[in-house]
């Protein structure tokens, strides 16, 4: 994982020293409300329903143990003994008090962590595939690429104030895990046909009031020129995004109004006054970033004996046996597994860990997987390198702190944002509806049975909670004051991301539970086989569904 | 006489700016800045030896392109401070087209805003009235070390030798 070099470490420092003269200032009352804003917002820190709500960046994911001891400590000295994983692979802390951000910003500052650019109209937090370097389908680790990243937007002078906020995934593998076509830019790592290195450039996609696909503009781009390139994307966009609607602000609506063709030649004239400048990158800087991230000291195992005593191991135990077969995933080194910890047992907010969570996490993955941890988008953590022979082990730990739910991929394992009970952008709640689902749907046996299964929940149009991209979307929507949900069907986040279609009119939040168990009952009695819940959706089409849901007493 | 920061001192200014829709003649004897578009219009008969002209966040900078060492000023508007245009338009001034002039952020620009501009080629600022010229100072050096290359820093962090 990177390391901060002196230079990195000081201006992480000196950001933090900006921003406690700037709250400062505010907090003297010299500088007003709304120039206050967008500073708070570029240190991620938001005026809440109930507190103000600091966002923590999570650079591509990436945290290990010292890290979450810190976030241990804040939790408990500057919050109420918690914090929360957002989707973007961030984190939340809920309770802070204004006055000590810039202390806890310090704090962070000591393991090399910060909230830059975690909120507000600039380039974000630039995230990734939550099993980079450990993914069997890997073209190239994009872990590298995400820090050059990290490193050129952050304080980029030019772009602090862009007509609306602007997000960027990369992903390094065949399979997309980084929902890179719902993104500002989304970034694919390919090779050529000469096997030379470069990037797939889409751009425009994105959730939110108008869900859209990214688009292509450049299959190829030799990743010697990829920040003059993203130079060029992110300069055409500041100096005409529409700015004056805030709904209208993002780039995705500059390239439909545009259309994608034109957009490209837009940033393909704009790059070419760029191209081969100063920013064309090194091998040197490469080669300087890649060693940060060398593969950790694995052993040569015998996998054949770990495997039988593994499969003997599971054949004792029906509980673990579910457990691997949900929250483990094949190793790219033999002997090795990557290890979900869930943090969506039912009656804690999806993403919600305590103090003490946080400090058994960080010695859970000092004992058995080289000090790291990873944020996934759904919510969940990734111990990535463990040894198959410490599995059970490992189990029982997870078990005894609350992490081994063995829901991975299923129903249970919803993504949900903070919804109404944090959020002041919030139409309706969203905890307690993923707690009822939780709850409604507790017999495993047939949360198992249905198989893989997304299930997002937003409160709102702004899609914190991807309900868009969930095989079953619920939003939350205002209808007259009161709070109601809407549910769409068929979306997808990984691999060709496709968008949810409303199944009809709204339900109440007490209606919800019934509502999925329908859905539930129409796709189980219609499936072929163990197809799963997105392929009978894609051959049978909405209408099965819809008059089902819709009968006679609705 | 109203004061501005330039070259990163307390200065009196000495230019006065004339409206986006003015029309007419250019009065005399002072040293005006005049709206581009004005300029773009009239370039053939303005007789004024030195004149300044400044760009709205709207506007395309690509019309004063290659002439812009005509001008020994230019400002560029900043209608209110969270419009990031005019962040592009100083860099495109100082580093495609080359301008060495006095470059001049107007209308809305705050001190938090200082480094970036300073990053994006400006040199002089028109802060509003009232605010703390002094105190803003030192936020033109808030951060010591930058990533990035831009009008001030020809090289990104990773091109540089002695840092
Ligand atoms: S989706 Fe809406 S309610 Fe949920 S966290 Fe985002 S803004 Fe808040």
């Amino acid at each position: 994982m990177y390391r901060y070099t002196e230079n990195d470490q000081k201006i992480i420092e000196e950001r933090v020293a900006q921003f406690r003269g700037q709250t400062e200032r505010y907090l003297a009352g010299e500088l007003a409300n709304e120039e206050f804003l967008p500073l708070r917002l570029q240190n991620g820190l938001y005026i809440q329903r109930l507190a103000p709500m600091l966002r923590i960046a999570v650079p591509y994911g990436l945290l290990n143990s010292a890290q979450f001891r810190k976030l241990a400590h804040v939790a408990r000295h500057f919050d109420k003994g918690y914090c929360h994983f957002t989707t973007r692979q961030n984190i939340q802390f809920n309770w802070p008090q204004l006055e000590e951000v810039p202390d806890i910003l310090a704090e962070l500052a000591q393991v090399q962590m910060h909230a830059v650019q975690t909120s507000g109209n600039c380039i974000r937090n630039i995230t990734s595939d939550q099993y980079a370097g450990v993914a069997g389908d890997e073209i190239e680790d994009p872990r590298p690429w995400c820090e050059i990243l990290r490193q050129w937007s952050t304080f980029h002078p030019e772009f602090a104030y862009l007509p609306r906020k602007f997000k960027i995934a990369v992903s390094g593998s065949e399979s997309d895990r980084a929902a890179i076509l719902v993104h500002d830019i989304g970034l694919q790592l390919v090779r050529n046909e000469a096997d030379e290195l470069g990037f797939k450039v889409l751009v425009g996609g994105g959730l939110g009031r108008t869900p859209v696909i990214g688009s292509v503009i450049r299959e190829f781009l030799p990743w010697q020129h990829i920040l003059g390139y993203l130079d060029a994307i992110v300069r055409v966009y500041n100096r005409y995004g529409n700015r004056d609607n805030k709904y209208k602000a993002r780039i995705k609506i500059l390239v439909r109004a545009w259309t994608p063709e034109v957009f490209a030649e837009k940033v393909e004239k704009e790059w070419a006054h760029i191209m081969d400048g100063p920013c064309t990158l090194t091998q040197g800087e490469v080669d300087r970033v890649k060693q940060h991230f060398t593969l950790p000291a694995y052993e040569t195992l015998d996998a054949a004996s770990t495997d039988a005593a593994l499969a003997a191991q599971a054949a004792d135990n029906k509980a673990f046996a579910k457990w691997l077969e949900r929250n483990t995933l094949p190793h790219r080194v033999s002997g090795y597994s990557i290890v979900n910890l869930s943090l969506k047992p039912t009656g804690v907010a999806p993403g919600d860990v305590t103090d003490t969570q946080l400090e058994t996490i960080a010695d859970l993955a000092d004992r058995y997987s080289f000090g790291e941890i990873r944020a996934t988008h759904n919510q969940n953590l990734v111990l990535a390198d463990v040894r198959k022979s410490e599995l059970f082990e490992l189990w029982q730990q997870a078990k005894v702190a609350g992490f081994a739910t063995p829901n991975i991929g299923t129903l249970t394992d919803l993504i949900c944002c903070p919804g109404g009970d944090f959020c002041s952008l919030a139409n309706a709640k969203s905890i307690p509806v993923a707690e009822a689902i939780q709850r409604r749907f507790d017999d495993m046996d047939y949360v198992y049975d249905l198989g893989d299964l997304t299930l997002n929940i937003s409160g709102c149009m702004n899609a914190c909670g991807h309900h868009h991209v969930g095989n079953i979307g619920i939003l939350g929507v205002d209808k007259k004051g009161a709070e109601f949900y809407q549910v769409q069907l068929g979306g997808t986040a990984d691999n060709g991301a496709a968008l949810g279609n409303v199944l009809g009119p709204s339900f109440g939040q007490e209606e919800i539970p019934d509502i999925i168990g329908k859905i539930l009952d129409v796709y189980v009695a219609n499936r072929q086989g163990d197809e799963l819940f997105i392929d009978t959706y894609r051959r049978i089409g909405l209408n099965p569904f819809k008059e089902s849901v819709y009968a006679k007493d609705h | 006489m109203p004061k501005i920061i330039n070259k990163g001192q307390i200065v009196e200014d000495k230019w006065t700016i004339l409206p986006k829709n003015f029309s007419g003649e250019p009065p005399a004897g002072t040293l005006l800045i005049l709206p581009m578009k004005f300029w773009l219009e009239h370039k053939d008969d303005i007789r004024l030896p030195v004149i300044g002209v400044w760009i709205d966040s709207d506007e395309e900078v690509e019309a004063i392109g290659e002439d812009a060492n005509l001008f020994p000023l230019i400002a560029v508007n900043f209608p209110s401070f969270t419009d990031g245009r005019g962040f592009s338009i100083g860099r495109l001034l100082r580093e495609r087209y080359e301008f060495t002039g006095q470059l001049r952020a107007i209308g809305n620009p705050n001190r938090d805003q200082l480094f970036y501009l300073k990053r994006c080629g400006f040199d002089a600022f028109d802060l509003k009235e009232g605010a703390n010229l002094e105190a803003a100072l030192a936020s033109l050096n808030d951060f010591s070390i930058t990533y990035q290359n831009a009008a001030d820093q020809s090289d990104p962090l990773f091109r540089r030798k002695e840092e």
